[in-house]
């Protein structure tokens, strides 16, 4: 499997991530500039998490008009695999490659902390290694994760099954005092329709290895790498 | 003409402008005056501080650098070396708390990335005045939030510090904020301007008119003109720093340039002549070419501008382009404004004319050392009358005022909002005794961790200094790591006040004193003065950053209990410890008494031992005991157990009650145990010649303590948690 992690201007979990698959999965895997047009015959490209232009505007109205992603866009449209971590999930929105929006923190203030999600659809590319109902600890750190989506976008993820991760308290219930931030349908991670575009707000490349309190976020990365058996 | 009124403007005595005209053979012209002013400022030339900080210790077998660069370095073996400074932003952060503490993270920052190293995180030390007042918490608000602003969107975790609150910061709040970085000891860059006829090049944002005059702002009192200063502030843009980093250290791994300086505090002039002072060169500038965000600024504005996120470099002859490609990539500007040029002069131009024209030597090593009056301050006397302290017969009331003082509260309702794990390198997260860093596929960490109880430097400032190092030091031993460096940010009132001047002394003594019991050097620091308003000066509050190393990061040790069942352990002795204590400000009103006095030597053996024991994994959790005494430490360790289980406590010491739970004597740990290691343990102590009692047990659902034949805490610990843990959030909730 062949990574690439795109490098927007203000990214800054390219390489937390970049370090998470090649040195504890060991797999192959390259920086994309997001200046060029080439994503160098990767299989999976990563939006990392950061502040890509700052996000003086909108999280990731600008960093959407980046010269590379006319490819990741036609990457996608083609089924390959791309995931959105925390800014690349706000970033994937504006690119219209998944829908809905990001409000902030119903708190109005950035958080950053451990949290429980469950997980709710264990038959994606991102996810099929999990169960349906595992609860996953996994930290977040964001100001604008607040998913706000129309009330007709929101049925139809639920009715095709597309929201993969909620918010939940540490026995899986989904219920409002675990909703941290305040999403609609206390919604963590959706995929598009065709299921091979992913966006999560928690951070997964940050519950990769022991020391770090968490390994939790294993299973997406190692879905991920064994996706072609599914 | 430079008259009386003009001086005063720049804070000069007129003394000191004598001097100059002495120094430079005629009366300087007002940009030059405007850059006496900045450099001659106690904030950049340490005047008044400069002869008693030569008590400090600052050399050593590991140390690369000291102090007089962007930041000390330390030697931490296998080619790495560990880069770090903490620097005050305090008069700032009261005019404009958002900003003033946002650019106050933006500028330790680009200390340590200029010298090559890529910044790993970040640490705090915040003092506020009480929250039942409106202006303090609003303050505060904006404090957290621009720290958080800055440093999240820049992709440096903050990691830890400290938080206090005292009545003296409520118009003299203190931000102190500390970074560390880590660079490979070959690639280690220094503010050099080396070789005649080499480019100096201006990197990063534009020039504006913010913060024109900062340096000399915090050198002064602030009086009932203070609304008029904001435009003192600068304004910070971390999204712009964050491709400066980039862009910087990317020229400095492929060698294309000879040094490298921020523009901070005193921006354009302080660089230039720092750089050349540094080599004893000269720096010629043209005005014109240095890229501007507004028209019509003056000569005077542009070499005083404190704009942020600027960087000067003095490039390799030929590597100018390259250079300046690897900028442009960053979509930032890298323009040649100058060059190195001999004879140790700072010539500057602007519209074809020569604006300055002076002689390095004057600007930064000439300027005038003093050595100011020291008295005793008098209030000393009244504090340590002794007075009987009444017992009170409710000690769960007292553990509960305590434990929701704002103080000793969770801090949770702060670092939460900064990002405290990207970089993934952070083991233990913040509320730790120290904060430890994993050194990517090595198997030592850093430790690191801020300290400094300001009510024991005004109570008794020598002791104060003393304790700050060596509670930081024990703070670094509870997670199982030794100390390699210090840095400290000294924070005091006006310095032309004796009273002031003795303090200081007194606070740099403790701290010398100590850092040569701990054998470990000081690389360097900051020093604010004049952090007084309306004639209030803040209680002497030295903070201490120290950085450790932990041989194997898998053996790191949090203070939280493990499991029910394990056994308590007190580690030091308890003694009769009321005076300046947390309990006597917070429970009975009172900022008062003699601190605790601290035998270095006691203290250095409590920490080899409980080093030892983390090493040879026989201890499960380490906590060490401060302020709130032994009552407040042991609920910690309950409330960071993520069992949610309480302990029963039984100690047999012949004390007061108060004094046994709330008492802060030094050198103390709780460390727990599982039984089959407590004679280990105790046979340690032993051989370490350190007192080592059982004190108790882990488990139940309450937090019990037996003392004297009585039952004198008994509370369920979930309870307290939520209180501790909802002070803050109830202070700051949306109503």
């Amino acid at each position: 499997m062949k990574f690439g992690v795109v490098i927007f201007p203000g990214s800054n979990c390219d390489y937390d991530t970049y370090y998470v698959l090649k040195d504890v999965f060991g797999q192959e895997t390259s920086f994309l500039w997001h200046k060029e047009h080439d994503l160098k015959g990767v299989d999976c490209v990563i939006l990392p998490g950061g502040f890509s232009y700052g996000d003086y505007l909108r999280s990731g109205a600008i960093a959407k008009f980046s010269p590379l992603m006319k490819e990741v866009i036609e990457f996608a449209s083609k089924g390959g695999l791309v995931l959105g971590i925390c800014n690349g999930f706000q970033i994937l929105t504006e690119l219209g490659l998944l829908p809905g929006a990001m409000l902030r923190n119903k708190n109005l203030k950035f958080l950053c902390q451990f949290v429980t999600l469950r997980l709710e659809n264990d038959r994606t590319p991102f996810t099929h290694k999990g169960k349906k109902g595992n609860v996953l600890r996994i930290p977040i750190a964001h100001y604008e994760g607040n998913y706000f989506a129309p009330p007709e976008i929101i049925k139809e993820l639920e009715t095709n099954n597309q929201v993969v991760f909620r918010y939940s308290d540490a026995q899986g219930r989904v219920k409002e005092e675990a909703n941290i931030n305040g999403s609609l349908g206390s919604i963590a991670g959706l995929t598009n329709r065709k299921g091979n575009v992913m966006g999560m707000m928690p951070h997964p490349e940050r519950a990769s290895e022991a020391l770090l309190g968490s390994q939790d976020g294993r299973l997406v990365f190692q879905s991920i790498i064994e996706s072609k058996n599914i | 003409m430079i008259d009386k009124k003009i001086l005063e403007e720049h804070n000069l005595t007129s003394e000191e402008y004598e001097k100059i005209v002495e120094l430079i053979g005629r009366e300087p012209n007002t940009t030059e005056l405007g850059i006496f002013s900045l450099m001659w400022s106690e904030h950049c030339s340490y005047k008044s501080s400069k002869v008693h900080l030569k008590a400090l210790p600052t050399t050593g077998k590991n140390v690369i650098q000291g102090p007089g660069e962007n930041a000390g370095i330390i030697d931490i073996g296998e080619g790495l070396a560990v880069v770090f400074k903490i620097e005050s932003h305090n008069h700032p952060s009261f005019i404009e708390p958002f900003q003033g503490a946002a650019t106050g993270v933006g500028g330790i920052l680009r200390d340590i990335f200029t010298m090559g190293a890529r910044p790993i995180a970040l640490l705090d030390s915040l003092r506020f005045g009480p929250l039942a007042n409106s202006k303090n918490k609003a303050i505060m608000e904006g404090v957290v939030s621009g720290i958080s602003s800055y440093g999240n969107a820049i992709g440096v975790p903050t990691v830890g510090g400290d938080v206090y609150f005292n009545g003296c910061y409520s118009l003299n709040p203190l931000v102190n904020v500390f970074c560390v970085g880590i660079v490979e000891k070959e690639k280690i860059f220094y503010a050099r301007a080396e070789g005649e006829g080499n480019p100096v090049l201006y990197v990063g944002a534009k020039t504006g008119r913010d913060g024109i005059h900062g340096a000399t702002m915090a050198s002064a009192e602030f009086g009932e003109d203070l609304e008029e200063k904001r435009p003192n502030v600068q304004v910070g843009d971390p999204f712009m720093e964050k491709l400066l980093v980039e862009a910087c250290l990317e020229v400095m791994a492929k060698k294309l340039i000879v040094g490298i300086q921020d523009m901070g505090a005193a921006g354009l002039t302080c660089s230039t002549s720092e750089m050349a002072a540094k080599s004893g060169t000269g720096i010629e500038i043209d005005l014109d070419l240095v890229p501007q965000r507004e028209e019509g600024m003056t000569p005077h504005e542009i070499m005083l501008s404190e704009s942020q996120e600027r960087m000067l470099i003095v490039a390799k002859k030929e590597k100018v382009k390259e250079v300046q490609q690897i900028f442009a990539k960053w979509d930032l500007d890298a323009v040649h404004v100058g060059q190195v040029t001999k004879g140790g002069m700072i010539r500057v131009k602007a519209n074809g004319q020569t604006v300055v024209d002076l002689p390095v030597e004057a600007i930064i090593d000439l300027c005038p050392v003093y050595e100011r009056e020291l008295k005793r301050p008098s209030y000393l006397e009244s504090a340590h009358k002794s007075e009987p302290i009444p017992l009170t017969n409710d000690y769960n009331e007292a553990l509960q005022k305590l434990l929701s003082s704002a103080t000793l509260a969770s801090k949770e309702w702060v670092y939460r909002q900064y990002d405290h794990m990207v970089q993934t390198n952070t083991c233990l997260l913040p509320g730790a005794d120290a904060s430890v860093l994993r050194i990517k596929d090595k198997k030592k960490a850093l430790a690191i961790t801020l300290d400094g109880n300001s009510l024991y430097s005004y109570l008794e400032p020598r002791e104060g200094g003393k304790i700050a190092v060596a509670e930081a030091c024990r703070n670094l031993a509870c997670v199982g790591a030794k100390p390699v460096g210090v840095t400290n940010c000294l924070n005091f009132g006006n310095p032309e006040k004796p009273e002031i001047m003795w303090q200081f002394k007194e606070v740099v003594q403790g701290i010398a004193e100590a850092c040569q019991a701990f054998d470990i050097p000081i690389t360097g620091g900051n020093v604010s003065f004049y952090n007084e308003t309306e004639g209030a000066p803040i209680y002497p509050t030295p903070v201490i950053g120290v950085v450790g190393i932990l041989e194997d990061v898998s053996k790191a040790v949090s203070p939280g209990f493990k499991q029910e069942g394990d056994t308590i352990i007190l580690i030091g002795e308890n003694r009769d410890d009321l005076g300046a204590s947390e309990y006597l400000k917070s429970v009975l009103n009172k900022e008062k008494g003699l601190p605790p006095q601290i035998d270095l030597e006691e203290e250095i053996r409590s920490q080899e031992f409980c080093l030892e024991a983390i090493s040879l994994g026989i201890i499960r959790s380490a906590h060490d005991v401060s302020e709130g005494g032994l009552a407040f430490c042991v609920a910690e360790c309950c409330f960071l157990n993520e069992q949610k289980f309480g302990c029963q406590l039984e100690p047999r010491d012949e004390l007061r009650t108060d004094a046994l739970l709330f008492g802060e004597t030094q050198s103390r740990i709780v460390v727990s145990t599982q039984s089959q290691n407590v004679q280990e343990l105790l046979d340690l102590a032993k051989k370490k010649k350190v007192k080592a009692s059982i004190i108790g047990r882990t488990g139940g659902k309450n937090l019990v303590i037996r003392h004297l034949e009585k039952e004198v805490v008994d509370i369920p610990l979930e309870e307290v948690r939520q209180l501790w843990r909802g002070t803050l959030p109830e202070v700051f909730k949306i109503k």
